[in-house]
């Protein structure tokens, strides 16, 4: 029979759909690796979480000038909603159990960006401060760390289009190495 | 009015209690009241109609190595004049009546000054810290203060 797929040549590209599916059927051949990776740097959901003045400019780059919107990033005001973690400003000691707390609500997978000095190494606090801690890494796994005090939205949005590369490379599925 | 004219007034009123005035390089100048008096007297100074010091500015805790003080830096919105409260205490022992009933804003300053200082404000509605986490050990802002080596596990 003619309609059987087995003898039926596949149709070159732009050619007429395969029977049975409309014209604007088209179909799509990758690995799924790829794909979800794709979806996944393209909806970063951050968490609305800021604890100095890198949060101003956290705000500024999420809003119209700089539209951090253009890469799926928006913000979330809950944990449980969130992929990313934006560390952005000093993390006392007090507040550091409450960034675990947080960090541990977000669902996998999930990654943290340290904004500025104070996230990164405690910055201007890192002599003589009994209160502040030496860098969030002390606290939780990093994975992308901007200098800055603070930084501006540019050196945000190129921290995130760095997450977005590590993104990519990410291996969901096949054998582990 | 003028801050020597609110010290004659003052000690006159209280006598020893009012223990002398620092002018020199202060603006306001300071009267120097001695601890057990000072809620009488912030009391006097708020209601006294031709003082009435209706605002607390600060009140700050200081170290002096040998000593502590507390410092109040009062405002009066009626007469727009100002002066200065200090109280010298003990290295051992810092404590004093709390001034919270005659201007509620005290509470926040003096339990900042507790936590920062040790400066124990006897009376006070609610003398808990105010920055540092609960179970923390000891001032940070006292000059013979050991910074800890980590705390809950994260490294100072």
């Amino acid at each position: 029979m003619s309609s059987d797929p087995a003898h039926t040549p596949p149709p070159a590209h732009g050619s007429a759909p395969p029977p049975g599916l409309g014209p604007e059927a088209q179909v799509m051949v990758g690995n799924a690796d790829l794909f979800v990776n794709w979806a996944r740097k393209s909806s970063l959901w951050y968490l609305l979480f800021a604890t100095a003045c890198c949060g101003i400019e956290l705000m500024q780059a999420g809003a119209s000038r700089y539209d951090m919107d253009r890469f799926g990033a928006v913000f979330r005001a809950t944990p449980r909603q969130a992929d990313l973690m934006l560390v952005a400003g000093t993390i006392t000691h007090k507040m550091a159990e409450r960034v675990k707390r947080l960090y541990d609500q977000m669902p996998e997978p999930k990654y943290v960006i340290a904004m500025g000095s104070c996230a990164n190494t405690g910055g201007p606090f890192y002599k003589d401060s009994y209160c502040v801690v030496k860098g969030v890494d002390l606290i939780i796994p990093v994975d992308v760390y901007i200098p800055g005090c603070p930084p501006r939205p540019e050196a945000l949005i190129d921290g995130i289009m760095k997450l977005q590369k590590i993104i990519m490379k990410r291996k969901n599925y096949g054998a582990k190495a | 009015m003028e801050a020597q004219a609110i010290f004659d007034t003052l000690k006159g009123k209280f006598g020893d209690a009012v223990v002398e005035l620092q002018s020199e390089g202060f603006s306001p100048a300071f009267v120097v009241v001695a601890p057990a008096a000072v809620k009488e007297v912030s009391r006097f100074l708020k209601e006294d109609p031709d003082l009435s010091f209706d605002v607390l500015m600060c009140l700050s805790g200081v170290d002096y190595k040998e000593k502590f003080a507390v410092a109040y830096h009062l405002h009066s919105l009626k007469h727009r004049h100002a002066i200065g409260l200090k109280v010298m205490l003990p290295r051992e022992n810092p404590s004093l009546p709390t001034v919270d009933d005659v201007w509620p804003a005290a509470n926040f300053q003096e339990r900042e000054a507790f936590d920062l200082y040790g400066i124990v404000f006897e009376g006070s509605k609610d003398l808990r810290r105010i920055l540092l986490p609960e179970d923390w050990e000891g001032h940070p802002l006292r000059k013979d203060y050991k910074y800890p080596d980590s705390y809950h596990g994260i490294k100072v």
